[in-house]
């Protein structure tokens, strides 16, 4: 693991991707501090341009709310929606692949129709049915983002474990009587799991791309401030006050960039711990 | 006498793939009795893995039946068969195949203690580094990770591994073809002695029968998933029956003398 860690730190990639990621979890963290309260509310006068007022570094938008804070608050929205659809995404389809893989047969079968079935249905799709289904509020949000997201970490989990299963290390367990359950959790899903969570990057940036979409169509949750919904409120004076939808966008740009470019040094990373054995 | 410890009567196993049907065990009978070693030898692809696995219940077999320790052990299911699976342990070929990539040595052999409760969490270390003694390692080795020891010390592990659930049989699968040939008289020599010292019975896999000569009582020859020639050890070398049987003594030049 450390191993893994130093590599990680030798590499351009991984160290751009880090920075960034830390500096936008910085300001996701510190915007309770430095703007406590409400971004929501009304601080100054309506589009007040920035870099002229100094309380209000980014200047206002078309009601008059802190930009800065919609930003920094704003992060936090994005990160947690990003990693808590990971989290539910790798964990569903971890669980299914596991089952699928390991189970075979009719289970398998079924298992993966339904993989196909969610598949077929694009996932931006899928997240804005639900959410006009349910409204929205930040656990459907993540929910119906997952929805979408899920179908990959289960294919990749269920591949690695059909290989696994046939692994002697597994049949050693068998032979010495460990239980199947025991065998799932503790011999063939550890080692499955390294490729699928190379995939981690991928489903963090789609969740974020996706939560922005859905708050720029105006399906968001209302009460909290959000990147895409910044954008969205910024469009109608896009002419006039272009920053209002420049300064988010470029928070959305950092952040899936931040989580491509480590991925990719995670995953490089990786990689080389395997060739080397 | 009393009932054999093994007993296999009619074993058969066909693989399919790709549309061929393939016979790995047609008509598979043995029997292995307490403190005996079993050579089974035979060219590659004649079956023995495939036997081995069906011994081991890792492989369900087509018919026949198996009697071992006088229970019907292919009838067994679920946590029935677990327990039972104690009798009835296993070294691989492959000393690097048969470990998870991510375990210790001491969670390795500390693991079917626990299973089988062989051993109370607090008691669990003394008997690992007893186990790991028994095998010619040092106690030390506990916290080592499986993939920082060398082949042959895996293998030792391996054995280890193996002795942890007190078995009555263990099925040696080819252990020392993947080592080199400067450790394999030392790995051979430690299973030689640890049956003297046990009274395991041993159910030993080979392709060739020099090896098997130094180890087994008895020897089995098998052909295209058949057993074509049983007996003791000295007369299938002196005077094997079998074309197998002769192929195989001709092969080890070392037993034509």
């Amino acid at each position: 693991m450390n191993r893994v860690a130093g590599r990680l730190l030798h590499s351009p990639e991984g160290v751009a991707g880090l920075c960034l990621l830390v500096l936008l979890a910085a300001m996701a963290l510190a915007a309770p501090l430095l703007f406590p309260g409400d971004p929501l509310v009304i601080v100054g006068r309506p589009l007040t341009a920035p870099f002229t007022d100094p309380t209000l570094p980014l200047g206002t938008d078309r009601l008059g709310r802190d930009v800065a804070a919609g930003l920094m608050h704003g992060a936090q929205t994005s990160l947690l929606v990003g990693l808590a659809t990971a989290l539910v995404a790798l964990a569903a389809g971890a669980l299914v692949g596991t089952v699928a893989g390991l189970a075979g047969g009719l289970v398998d079968e079924v298992l993966m129709r339904v993989v196909d079935a969610f598949q077929i249905v694009p996932g931006f799709l899928l997240a804005l049915a639900f959410v006009s289904v349910t409204g929205a509020s930040l656990p459907v949000i993540i929910f119906a983002i997952a929805l979408g997201a899920w179908t990959g970490p289960a294919r990749l989990v269920r591949a690695e474990v059909l290989s696994i299963r046939e692994r002697d290390y597994v049949a050693a367990a068998r032979v010495i009587g460990m239980h199947p359950a025991e065998i799932a959790l503790r011999e063939v899903l550890p080692n499955a799991l390294p490729p699928v969570l190379a995939l981690t990057a991928v489903i963090v940036a789609t969740a974020v791309l996706v939560e922005a979409a859905l708050s720029f169509l105006g399906l968001g949750d209302p009460n909290v401030v959000t990147w895409g919904s910044m954008i969205a409120e910024g469009r109608n004076v896009l002419r006039t006050a272009p920053h209002l939808s420049i300064v988010p966008g470029l928070g959305l740009v950092a952040t899936v960039l931040g989580v491509y470019l480590l991925g990719e040094g995670l995953a490089d990373a990786m990689a080389g711990r395997e060739a080397r054995g | 006498m009393s009932e054999p410890l093994l007993v296999a009567q009619n074993l058969c196993k066909t693989f399919t793939s790709r549309g061929r049907r393939v016979t790995a065990l047609d008509d598979v009978s043995l029997t292995l009795a307490q403190g005996e070693t079993l050579g089974l030898v035979g060219a590659s692809g004649s079956g023995k893995s495939t036997l081995a696995r069906v011994l081991l219940r890792l492989l369900p077999a087509d018919a026949g039946a198996v009697r071992l320790l006088g229970e019907d052990w292919l009838e067994l299911r679920g946590q029935a068969l677990r327990t039972r699976r104690r009798a009835i342990q296993m070294v691989f070929q492959d000393p690097l195949a048969a470990f998870n990539p991510r375990a210790t040595i001491g969670g390795v052999l500390a693991d079917p203690l626990r299973i089988h409760g062989l051993a109370d969490r607090a008691a669990r270390p003394v008997r690992v580094g007893a186990l790991l003694e028994r095998v010619g390692l040092p106690a030390g080795y506990a916290a080592r990770g499986v993939h920082e020891v060398s082949g042959g010390e895996r293998q030792r592990v391996a054995i280890a591994r193996a002795l942890a659930a007190r078995p009555a049989l263990i099925v040696f699968d080819e252990p020392v073809s993947a080592l080199d040939q400067s450790v394999r008289g030392h790995i051979l020599e430690l299973i030689a002695d640890l049956q003297k010292s046990d009274g395991l019975s041993y159910l030993f896999i080979a392709h060739d029968l020099a090896v098997v000569r130094l180890i087994a009582h008895r020897v089995a020859i098998m052909e295209a998933g058949r057993i074509v020639e049983t007996g003791a050890t000295p007369q299938i070398i002196a005077d094997p029956q079998s074309q197998a049987g002769r192929a195989l003594v001709a092969a080890a030049p070392r037993l034509v003398c």
